[in-house]
Order: C-alpha cells, then sequence, then structure tokens
C-alpha cells in the first residue's frame, strides 16, 4: 500500500500480511474498536460541524430508534423487510451472480399483490385473494430473477448491468400502474386497498398484535433461519458455494451450472416477491414506485457486511435500519438536515468495512535495527 | 462462535433496554417541566412533511408550521422526508404518543395512513392538506385543507398578460405568437384547474395568448423539469410558469432568457433576470386556526379552504426586472375585482370546451375507484371550484391550452 520501495536494498517501512489464525474473540473486538473509533469521530465532527452535545446526539438517536414500545415494533419491521431482501439476495452473490436487480424483483413482487388485490377484491372471498396475492407475488418476483439468469446461462451477459436496468423497467412499470388505478383521476396515488373488507391483507387480529408487524417479524425470522440452513447444509446450497469458487470446478464435479444459476436466481427473485408482498399486503396495503423505498440496494450491504451469513445479517441489518431510525430522530429534536445523519451512517460502515482489512490481514513493520542504519 | 454472537446480541439489547429507559425518564421529566411552567403553553402540534427544506413545496409547509407555533406558543415538532407509506402512519401515531394534540400532514399520498392514525387516536385531531376523503370519511378529529389558489394563479396569470403585451407592443412577437408554456406535474385536477386558471388570467389581458402544457409525471424531478422546459422553449412558447416542486423550470428559464411566473415561493434569488411573480399558499393561517381550535376543544371543519380574505392565497412582490411596467397596480386591481365578487376566475363567459359555452358539468368531488361526477359545480354563470370539499376538482380541457403528453 504506502510501503515505500523507492530506496533501492531497503526494506519497506512495513508489509501487509495475510492472516488466517485470528481468533473470533479477537476478530470481534477489532470489530467493536472500530464502531468505538467511528463514534468518536463522528462526536468531533457534530462538535465541529453543528456546536451540539454529542452525547446528546446518540442518546437521541437512541430514542428514537428504541424508545417507545411503538418505535421498538417499527425497528423490528425495518429490520424485518431489509433482512428479507438482504436473505434473498444472498444465495445469488454466494454463486458469484451479482443481483443488484432486488429493487426491481421486491417491486415486481408487490405489484403482483396490488394486482390481486385490487382485481379480485370485491369479487372473490378474502381467504382465497390472500392466497392469490401469495402465489403471485411470489411468481412474479421469481420471474423479475429468472430473466436475467436465462441471458447470463446461456448468453453470458453481464448480470450486473441486466439486474440494474430490470430495477428501472419495474419502476416505470409500477409508474404506469398507479397512473392506471390512481384513486383520484390521474395523480397515481392509490389509495387504500380494500380498506372495508381487508381482502388479500396479511395480519393477525389487532388484539393479538397492536402494532400491525408481528407476522412479518415472524415469517422473516423463520425465513431468516430456513436461508441458514439451506446455504449450509443442503445439497443445493453447496452447489451454489461450490459455483461461486469456480465454474470450471464445479463443472467437472458434474454440476449443472445453467440449471444452478437459474435454480438460484429464481430462489432470490422469489424471496424479493416475498418482501414486496409483505411490504403491500402485510403493511402499506397500496404501492408506489418508492415502496421498495431503497431497500433493494442496501440489502447489498448488508449482505456482505454479514459475509453472506443468515444470521449476521440480522446484526447487520439492525445496525443499519438502527442508524436511519435514530437519524430520522436527530433531525426532529436538532433540526439538522437528514443529510448530516447520512454523514453519521457513512462514517460509521466504513469504519465497520474498514475494520475488515485489519482482521484479514496484518501489518509487519520493519525491524528496528533495519531503521537504525 | 455461536456464544459470541449470543453475547453480543445480549450486550445490545441491554444497552438498547437501558438506553430505552433513560430515554423514557428523560422524557418524562421534561413533560413535569413543562407542567410546572405554564399550563398552557404545554400543547405539542407534529408536523409530517413528505421531503425537507430542499423542495419547494415542503420548504412553504415547514415555514408555515414554524411560524405559526411561534405566533401560538406551541411546542412544534417535525418530521420530515415522511414516505407515503405505513411510516407515515407510524409517524403520526409516534407523534400523538409524544402527546401532540394535532398531528398535520402536506402531502396527498399520506391521507389513508392519516384516517388510519385518526381512528387509533379520537382524541387527536388530524389535518391533511390536499386530501379528498374527510367530508366522506365523517370522522370528527380527521379534517382537510386546501385554498383558492386558482385565484392566485390567476393574478399570477395577470401578470403574464401584462408581460406578453408588452412583448407584442416592444414588437418582439406579433400578438400570435404570445404562446405561454406550463410545466405540470401530472393530468390530476389540482393541476388542470391550476394551469388553467393561470391561462384565463393571461388571457383576460392578452387575448391572442395561447398555451401548450408538458406534464413530468412526477412532483419533484429536476432533470424532467428543465427538459419539459426546455422542450417548451424549443417550441416557441414565450413565457412559462410551473406546477411542479423543483428549480427545474425556473432555471430552464434563466439559462434561456425565458421570463418565468413561479409557484410555491419567490425564486428570485436563482432567478434574478427572469423571475415575474410566484403566487403561493400560504399556510399559517389554517395551521393557526387548526391549532387553536385543537388547544381549546372546538370544531375543525372537514374542509377548509383559505382565500385571499383569509390571506392563505399570496402572491410574492413583482420583481420589476423582468415584469412589464404596472404589473403590480393592475394585479392589485383585479386582485379587488375577485374579492368583491366582480370577477369569477372560471366564469363560463370566458372559457369554452370543444368549442362550446358550459351550462351544466357534474364533478367527480366524492372519491370513487371509477371517477364517478357526482356534484353539480356550475352555477349562477361560473364554476364553483373548492366549494364542495377543499381540493380542487376543476378538470375541465378548454380550448386554447394544448396538453403536449396525456399519459401522466
Amino acid at each position: 500500500m504506502a510501503a515505500n520501495t523507492k530506496e533501492t536494498g531497503k526494506e519497506p517501512l512495513f508489509h501487509i500480511v495475510k492472516r488466517t489464525d485470528l481468533p473470533m474473540w479477537k476478530s470481534w473486538l477489532i470489530r467493536i474498536g472500530a464502531v468505538v473509533a467511528s463514534l468518536i469521530i463522528c462526536a468531533v465532527i457534530i462538535i465541529l460541524l453543528t456546536g451540539d452535545n454529542p452525547i446528546q446526539i446518540y442518546g437521541t438517536m437512541v430514542k428514537g430508534a428504541v424508545g417507545s414500545p411503538r418505535r421498538i415494533w417499527a425497528l423490528l419491521q425495518g429490520v424485518a423487510m431489509l433482512l428479507c431482501i438482504a436473505l434473498a439476495v444472498t444465495p445469488a452473490f454466494k454463486m458469484r451472480f451479482w443481483n443488484i436487480g432486488a429493487e426491481g424483483q421486491v417491486l415486481m413482487g408487490g405489484l403482483g399483490a396490488t394486482a390481486c388485490m385490487i382485481l379480485f377484491g370485491k369479487t372473490l372471498p378474502a381467504p382465497l385473494v390472500l392466497v392469490l396475492v401469495i402465489v403471485v407475488s411470489i411468481i412474479c418476483g421469481a420471474v423479475w430473477g429468472l430473466i436475467p439468469a436465462i441471458f447470463k446461462a446461456f448468453w453470458n451477459t453481464n448480470e450486473t448491468l441486466f439486474t440494474l436496468m430490470m430495477n428501472y423497467i419495474a419502476i416505470q412499470i409500477v409508474s404506469y400502474f398507479t397512473y392506471i388505478w390512481s384513486s383520484n383521476k390521474g395523480n397515481n396515488v392509490i389509495n387504500t386497498i380494500n380498506v372495508d373488507t381487508h381482502a388479500g391483507w396479511l395480519e393477525l387480529p389487532p388484539s393479538i398484535d397492536k402494532y400491525g408487524y408481528m407476522l412479518n417479524v415472524i415469517i422473516v425470522g423463520a425465513l431468516t433461519v430456513l436461508m441458514y440452513f439451506y446455504l449450509k447444509y443442503s445439497k443445493q446450497g453447496y452447489e451454489i458455494s461450490v459455483v461461486g469458487e469456480s465454474e470450471n470446478t464445479a463443472k467437472y464435479a458434474g454440476i449443472n451450472v445453467k440449471k444452478v444459476i437459474i435454480r438460484t436466481m429464481i430462489i432470490s427473485g422469489a424471496l424479493c416477491g416475498v418482501a414486496g408482498m409483505l411490504l403491500v399486503s402485510g403493511t402499506d396495503h397500496t404501492i408506489t414506485p418508492n415502496t421498495a423505498g431503497g431497500r433493494g440496494f442496501t440489502a447489498i450491504m448488508v449482505s456482505w457486511l454479514a459475509k453472506f451469513n443468515p444470521l449476521f445479517m440480522v446484526l447487520t441489518s439492525l445496525l443499519i435500519v438502527f442508524m436511519q431510525k435514530g437519524a430520522q430522530e436527530i433531525s426532529t429534536v436538532f433540526g439538522l438536515n437528514n443529510s448530516f445523519s447520512d454523514i453519521i451512517t457513512g462514517i460509521i460502515i466504513f469504519f465497520i468495512i474498514g475494520s475488515e482489512f485489519f482482521i484479514n490481514y496484518s501489518i509487519k513493520f520493519r525491524a528496528k535495527e533495519v531503521e537504525a542504519k | 462462535m455461536k456464544r459470541i454472537i449470543a453475547v453480543l446480541l445480549a450486550v445490545v439489547f441491554v444497552c438498547g433496554a437501558l438506553a430505552a429507559c433513560g430515554g423514557n425518564n428523560a422524557n418524562t421529566s421534561k413533560a413535569t417541566a413543562d407542567e410546572t411552567k405554564a399550563a398552557k403553553t404545554d400543547f405539542k402540534a407534529g408536523f409530517i412533511f413528505l421531503h425537507d427544506e430542499n423542495s419547494t413545496y415542503d420548504l412553504n409547509f415547514i415555514n408555515a408550521a414554524k411560524a405559526a407555533c411561534e405566533n401560538l406558543g406551541v411546542e412544534c415538532i417535525i418530521k420530515t422526508n415522511v414516505p407515503e407509506s405505513n411510516e407515515c402512519k407510524d409517524a403520526a401515531l409516534d407523534l400523538a404518543d409524544q402527546g401532540c394534540g394535532l398531528v398535520f400532514a402536506d402531502s396527498f399520498g399520506h391521507e389513508d395512513f392519516m384516517i388510519a392514525a385518526a381512528k387509533e387516536f379520537p382524541k387527536v385531531q388530524f389535518c391533511h392538506a390536499t386530501g379528498t376523503k374527510a367530508h366522506t370519511e365523517k370522522l370528527d378529529n380527521y379534517h382537510n385543507a386546501f385554498a383558492s389558489i386558482y385565484e392566485g394563479r390567476y393574478l399570477a396569470g395577470v401578470a403574464a398578460g401584462m408581460k406578453l403585451n408588452q412583448m407584442i407592443e416592444e414588437g418582439k412577437i406579433k400578438a400570435e405568437e404570445a404562446k405561454i408554456g406550463y410545466v405540470g406535474a401530472y393530468t390530476y385536477a389540482e393541476v388542470v384547474s391550476g394551469y388553467t386558471s393561470f391561462f384565463l388570467g393571461a388571457r383576460s389581458i392578452c387575448p391572442s395568448a395561447t398555451m401548450e402544457v408538458q406534464f413530468t409525471g412526477s412532483w419533484y424531478d429536476e432533470t424532467l423539469e428543465k427538459e419539459a422546459a426546455t422542450t417548451l422553449i424549443n417550441n416557441k412558447c414565450v413565457l412559462l410558469s410551473q406546477h411542479a416542486d423543483s428549480m427545474g423550470a425556473p432555471t430552464a428559464c434563466e439559462d434561456a432568457g425565458i421570463p418565468d411566473v413561479s409557484y410555491n415561493g419567490s425564486t428570485l434569488s436563482s432567478c434574478p433576470n427572469t423571475f415575474i411573480v410566484s403566487s403561493r399558499i400560504d399556510w399559517t393561517p389554517y395551521m393557526e386556526l387548526a391549532i387553536k381550535a385543537a388547544m381549546n376543544g372546538e370544531k375543525i371543519d372537514a374542509d377548509w379552504t383559505g382565500t385571499l380574505a383569509t390571506q392563505s392565497v399570496a402572491l410574492t412582490e413583482v420583481n420589476d426586472k423582468a415584469a412589464a411596467p404596472g404589473t403590480a397596480d393592475k394585479i392589485a386591481e383585479v386582485k379587488k375585482g375577485l374579492e368583491d365578487g366582480s370577477i369569477h376566475v372560471f366564469d363560463t363567459a370566458s372559457f369554452t370546451v370543444d368549442g362550446k359555452k358550459l351550462d351544466s358539468y357534474k364533478a367527480d368531488v366524492d372519491t370513487d375507484a371509477d371517477y364517478t361526477p357526482d356534484t353539480e359545480v356550475i352555477a349562477d354563470g361560473y364554476f364553483h371550484e373548492s366549494e364542495y370539499r377543499s381540493a380542487p376538482y376543476f378538470d375541465l380541457r378548454i380550448d386554447g391550452i394544448k396538453l403536449l403528453n396525456e399519459k401522466y
């Protein structure tokens, strides 16, 4: 990196060595240290830029995220939605298939749910509508993931660009349908669908679930455990890792790479479809082009930060949603613009990503006697 | 490894729990301190805004909220960047949890989430700007508000007509080239009512005026608005106005040297050479009225329409550098006519639809899925805008205005 090799014959000041032997507790110590360091840096920036007390700001962030039962449930809902999408992109990432189309896959899933609720809400019985909502949204998400997978498997197209562009197509399709189904002519807002009958709503009775997010959290919790076992212990999960490590190895081992790519992307898209269904049928009961709200991209970070381990993703998505909820509260209490909280979030995430470097590599300084010469 | 995760999780939750308790304690001690100070000023008003102060639309609301709360000495809690999703309901209920006696939201798509929140907190008043459903929902604590902004647009149109006349007199354009360009968001009644009243104001001064409208399909998209404005300028529009919330159209006008009649507030600082005047809704009077009513337990109207008389419809100062001479005087004269009822913006004698004068028209005032026309709105020789509900419902396509794209 910054090694100085200009002076010939001299060992550089320091060099970087890959390490593999770091015990678990040490690596976590480094991570926690990074978070603490980032909080200190943020505190300095807060004082320099705003003159506010950083301890108060941090306190407000915590209060904003978990300050009341309602806020805790809103936090859990936020974590569940982000986590669900992170779970969805993970099998694809493990396969080195860069699915950055989760935003679009979620929207298409949500659109499928919306369509069923609007078109069948008044003609079919409510339980049947809900079944249709679930099936159709999963199919819609899966199809949106399948299209780039087919192109990748048979013609080796670049999946990064392909999935990215599919996002914009999905956003336009959703805009089109919000126009078609506008509740007031031409203003592109769909009012709460089936507000009287609740047809197609995924919900528990309010007596059990006062804040309305319990079912979403339970479903995503179950999916997290399932995904953990799928990736770690199933044959298909193993095939995914092999294809990710090396396609040629996979071929020699007799794995049908095309099949694995297509199957994995169907799973990835289907899970995004579930996320879209949870957002539309389980939460908002309407759709806008902003329903996914950028989670399709944030989920990539969640998955990477957790090194594709579904259980760690609980932590990383909690961290990110906690920061977002806290940030909203500091903009309310301190009148600071949301961009300011983005700065703080950015610094903290930068430190966390940076800490991975020190976990994977150690820095060896050149020996003292060389220095003395 | 799993043990470490377990320990970490435990630490996180303990920290969270401690922090939550700490937070709650701080909260209650603050509340008691306020109670001892004064019993009357412990009222809190909560506000939910779609964007933050970078949007001209939301800035207009934020300024009004701060002014109203300061005038009345009540605490003001503002939540910005609240999307049109269940997060709006969470935000509204969170404000109610914090003890707000009134919660206000500013974006159309917030409406159903506000209604849901209103049903959960019957003792808190929920007010929603631009919404259409308060008069059919019939909740005691849910209210819509808007203003007769079509009157403000009409006056801004007068300034535009004056400018067109000046250009014709100076020989810069021929009378038949007096074409106005208009950047609109959606083909929604609020926008249609806005551009039509603006056009009628301009044509009342410059009879040869025509207009082209380009829609962007978004309330806030700087690039699209700039592109739409440029398209209109290339179509030989000699004056522009807009109904979308970014600086896209005004800056495109400044770049091209085309005069612009703005909206939501003054764009003079960015566009010193082309800004003529801007109309806007001043929300302060309504917010004050609603907060006062909520404090005293009085009833708030299901639909409230601000007018010139309530000072809810406001015009900025005229920029003499861009406007035609005498504009301010002419605006004052027409304003008087609007106030005393001698001028009606949507006078059926001043416009035709498909070449015909209208005697009767049913508008879609009550929201339903099929946009069923339900209310007769033409009487006494004019279209009664914003009388049967506060949000505009004028959606006629009148002669003289050409829509370049209708797909939004």
